[in-house]
């Protein structure tokens, strides 16, 4: 274990609020709102558009320095009945940050106040989640939202329906309409939380729409209570989460599952999709997997043996692991800037019978010590969001851009991951990033590879 | 138009009201540089983002970021400030402020980190940047600088911009503060007496390399840039220059008052963007010197002469295309607007919206006066307003920055960056060329016959 340091230096995370506002851009009809200081909304507004390239509108209570001294209540009550004006939203997603944490306004307080006060304004739903930046990651903040929005909205005991929950971890547009395909092909119907596909990679418009369309019905998020089962995904989830919160209070069957990466993870949700709806995989599936197995064959020679860094959410590096491995790429370094979040365990659980190295697991890092470890490493490769680049150029090594953000790319959204097709793309990308490497180092510019 | 007007006028929050204005439809009385409202998604950032995008260009010092992580980490490398040698400012150092910092103080933490980052990187000055927790914590930023700066032997400059505090106005305030301390520490009796310090132009794509050269062919040498391509000990010697030459609406103006203040040091406004405005800078500067060097004013008009000679031939062809199309432009500061107004002008381009997030009540006046009669003006606008105001005047093109992008985007509109993380030069004749090639790009594209907000006629199927 190499020595930790004091300061960072290249962060590899984003704040909480971040995470809790992408969560909520999921929530039909909602607009995020961030109870601090106008500069964070801003930033991560410029953050995230960056990525998706889509209108985000991130609503702030605007604190200046009398509200830090006397409280920030009277301008989130302000705020949300100027969100309402301007929006008409059915919900009102009020995330903390490090400011309101730290003067310790109470929001579920001060929101109930709301509600007394504005009650013949007909308020929309009011969705709280603490979110100070200084514990925890955007992953956190994420999936302290989806906790949130279960907990406050789906309060009741609903009819028995035949939906199936499910809560995903930070995933591109793309691979949430790959969730959506994959429950079609069983019958089945998913609600799945958040759902950013369109209201973060919408169509060309003639209106402007205030609130792009689509996202998570509130209804079908009060009617979770009575699904078949909810699906909870990601190695590295903590005990409180939206599935064992159901599961507690409803008994709603709770399954816990790797995001579906990689042959493996996709063979497991599949199985599990296959239990619930008690149908065989899908011919048209059966396919896919052996064309992507047959893929797997035809080019694992370009990547066998190439020693991989993975970077970014913990989830998404315990996906990418188990994935890469599969493919006989040694993966060498597996990182995140989330601490104690058990990436340790969950990279263990999926490469231990198949790597030909033991993956280096760092959690808690930034940049700069990832490369100093990668340093020593020597990769060939970088898998991860796009604050990887810098690295990449300077070792003159390929980065497979995937994840939260890519600002330095086109198509971001779109980027495939999951499910058996987003594991063929993934695998088109890496093995085409290393052809393309050798051919630009070839002196002889061969025209078959 | 009448409907049109009712439409965009209902998206409008009364309290907000006062800061949106019409040309030649009654008396002018913006409400600017008041706080944001709550709740209005505001385009504004604090005063962090002020000190920041000031200070960020100094690539041999150290920039630290004394706060949790969010307010580095979405600074990291984010504009496209170069530097021709050390890339120090490249790099995103915070010192990720924990619970237990901010129960029990994040001071040692900060020494801490300071001390290690010197050590690594050797900087030329430290900037210590404080963020709204820090406000809060009341963490002693002076105290903890000094220590270091005396310890390191070099100077850590505390900035003090607390989030919270303003706008990006303040933020400007506390980066010019923090540099005030460095001016006037280094010898200057080398520097020519034909000598300028170029502020407020941050070397976006490298515009203030093009602007340097226009110096050097007049003769004019420059000591500091401030702060693009910037380095601490020219900005350390800065006062033995003659003049300071000031860019943009504010974010340097504190410095250039103050070095008058002091040293004497007189200030003019220039701008580097657009033709006119290019030119009469350098004219400015030649006025000044032309006592010293009498034939300064020659030389410049033939600089200006043979410049022109190249670009007027090339924006003609590219006029044609653009002749009568409607813009809207958002930017920052409102001075960047008056150029973009009149660069506009010369390609035929009618603006229609011109608005910015920091204008002074001046600024608003001089729009008023320079802009067409039902031209809106607004302060600090959110994104509804704007999707309302460009509809009601039919704009294809927009100018602002990357968050007004996808707004644009989203309705079929052309557009142009011209913020701080624009990757192509557009100060300076060569600039105005790349500014106008870039518009035609944008303009003249097929896909705006295929968005929704114009009529679609597919291709014909014929039989046999
Ligand atoms: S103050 Fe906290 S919430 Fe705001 S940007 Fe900084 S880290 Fe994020
Ligand atoms: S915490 Fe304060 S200083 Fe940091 S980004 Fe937010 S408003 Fe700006």
């Amino acid at each position: 274990m190499a020595e930790s340091y004091v300061s960072t230096t290249n962060a590899c995370k984003l704040c909480t609020p971040l995470g809790a506002a992408l969560a909520f851009k999921g929530v039909q009809g909602a607009v995020p709102f961030l109870h601090g200081s106008q500069g964070c909304a801003t930033y991560m507004r410029r953050y995230v558009i960056s990525h998706f390239r889509e209108p985000v509108d991130i609503a702030s209570s605007a604190l200046g320095e009398k509200h830090a001294v006397y409280g920030g209540g009277p301008n989130l009550k302000q705020g949300i009945l100027n969100v309402m004006k301007k929006y008409s939203p059915a919900l009102v997603g009020v995330a903390s940050t490090c400011l309101t944490e730290t003067i310790g306004d109470d929001v579920p307080m001060l929101l109930a106040e709301f509600r007394r006060e504005f009650s013949d304004l007909n308020p929309p739903e009011l969705v709280h989640v603490s979110t100070p930046s200084y514990m925890g990651t955007h992953t956190d903040g994420w999936r302290n939202t989806v906790l949130s929005l279960t907990r406050q909205l789906c309060t009741e005991t609903s009819q028995a329906n035949e939906t199936v929950n499910v809560f995903p971890t930070l995933c591109s547009c793309e691979d949430l309409r790959i969730f959506k395909a994959m429950f079609r092909e069983y019958g089945l119907t998913p609600v799945i939380l958040p759902d950013y596909s369109d209201t973060l990679d919408g169509p060309a418009l003639a209106e402007y729409e205030p609130i792009p369309a689509g996202g998570t019905p509130i209804a079908a998020i009060k009617a979770m209570s009575g699904a078949t089962a909810s699906l909870d995904l990601g190695r590295c989830l903590p005990k409180d989460t939206a599935g064992a919160d159901l599961e507690t209070r409803f008994g709603v069957d709770n399954l816990r599952l790797g995001m579906p990466m990689g042959l493996r993870e996709s063979d497991a949700m599949h199985h599990a999709l296959s239990r619930i709806s008690g149908k065989d995989m899908p011919k048209h599936i059966v396919q896919q997997r052996g064309r992507l197995v047959d893929a797997l064959v035809d080019g694992h020679k370009y990547v066998s043996g190439a020693r991989a860094v993975v970077y970014g959410e913990e989830d998404l590096v315990a996906g990418l692991a188990s994935f890469l491995t599969e493919v006989g790429i040694d993966v060498v370094l597996a990182a995140t800037g989330s601490e104690k979040c058990g990436l340790d365990s969950a990279v263990r659980e999926v490469t231990e019978d198949l790597g030909r190295v033991e993956t280096e697991v760092r959690m808690g890092v930034d940049f700069h010590e990832i490369a100093e470890r990668a340093g020593q490493l020597k990769p060939d490769l970088l898998v991860g969001h796009s604050k990887g680049y810098r690295y990449a150029r300077e070792w003159n090594i390929p980065l497979v851009r995937v994840g939260f953000p890519v600002h330095d790319r086109f198509g971001a959204q779109r980027i495939a991951t999951l499910g058996y097709t987003g594991a063929q793309q993934m695998f088109d990308r890496i093995v085409n990033a290393v052809l393309d490497k050798r051919q630009a180092d070839s002196p002889v510019g061969y025209g078959y590879q | 138009m009448k409907e049109a007007i009712g439409l965009s006028e209902a998206t409008i929050l009364d309290e907000r009201k006062r800061q949106v204005h019409r040309t030649g439809q009654g008396e002018l009385d913006l409400a600017c540089n008041t706080d944001s409202l709550a709740g209005a998604v505001s385009q504004r950032a604090c005063v962090f983002c002020g000190s920041r995008v000031v200070l960020y260009p100094i690539a041999d010092a150290l920039h630290l970021v004394h706060g949790p992580i969010g307010c580095a980490v979405y600074t990291w490398d984010i504009r496209g400030a170069l530097s021709s040698g050390p890339e120090l400012h490249r790099l995103s150092f915070s010192t990720d402020l924990k619970e237990k910092d901010v129960i029990f103080g994040g001071e040692k933490k900060l020494e801490a980190a300071l001390n290690e980052l010197i050590d690594r990187h050797q900087p030329k000055a430290a900037f210590v940047y404080s963020t709204c927790i820090v406000g809060l914590i009341g963490d002693d930023l002076e105290a903890v600088c000094r220590r270091v700066g005396e310890a390191k032997g070099i100077p850590v400059l505390p900035v003090q911009s607390e989030g919270f505090k303003g706008n990006k106005r303040e933020g400007y305030k506390a980066a010019c503060n923090a540099m005030w301390k460095l001016v006037g520490t280094a010898p200057i009796d080398d520097i020519p007496p034909l000598s300028v310090n170029i502020l407020g132009d941050f070397n976006l794509a490298g515009e203030i390399w093009m602007v340097r050269e226009y110096f050097q062919r007049m003769g004019v040498n420059v000591v500091a840039n401030v702060t693009g391509d910037g380095r601490v000990h020219d900005i350390r010697r800065s006062h033995g220059a003659k003049l300071n030459l000031v860019q943009c609406s504010g974010a340097t103006m504190d410095l250039a008052k103050m070095m008058k203040d002091e040293y004497g040091i007189p200030f003019i406004r220039v701008s580097y963007l657009g033709i006119e405005d290019m030119a009469d800078s350098l004219y400015q500067v030649a006025d000044f010197f032309q006592d010293q060097d009498p034939t300064i004013v020659e030389r410049t008009a033939e600089l200006v002469r043979s410049e022109l000679s190249q670009l007027m031939p090339k924006l003609a062809e590219l006029r044609k295309d653009l002749e009568g199309k409607r813009v809207a432009i958002y930017v920052g500061g409102a001075f960047k607007a008056f150029s973009l107004l009149k660069a506009f002008r010369h390609l035929g381009m009618q603006v229609v919206l011109v608005g910015s997030q920091t204008g002074t009540k001046e600024d608003y006046e001089e729009l008023e006066r320079i802009t067409d009669p039902g031209t809106i003006i607004v302060d600090d606008a959110n994104p509804l307003e704007l999707s309302a105001f460009i509809k009601e005047k039919g704009v294809d093109l927009f100018v602002g920055g990357v968050k007004e992008r996808p707004i644009a985007y989203k309705l079929g509109l052309g557009f142009c960056d011209h913020n701080h993380e624009r990757k192509i030069a557009l100060a300076g004749f060569e600039g105005m060329y790349n500014f106008a090639k870039e518009v035609h790009l944008s303009a003249t594209s097929p896909v705006w016959r295929f968005v929704p907000r114009r009529e679609q006629t597919p291709l014909e199927v014929t039989h046999g």
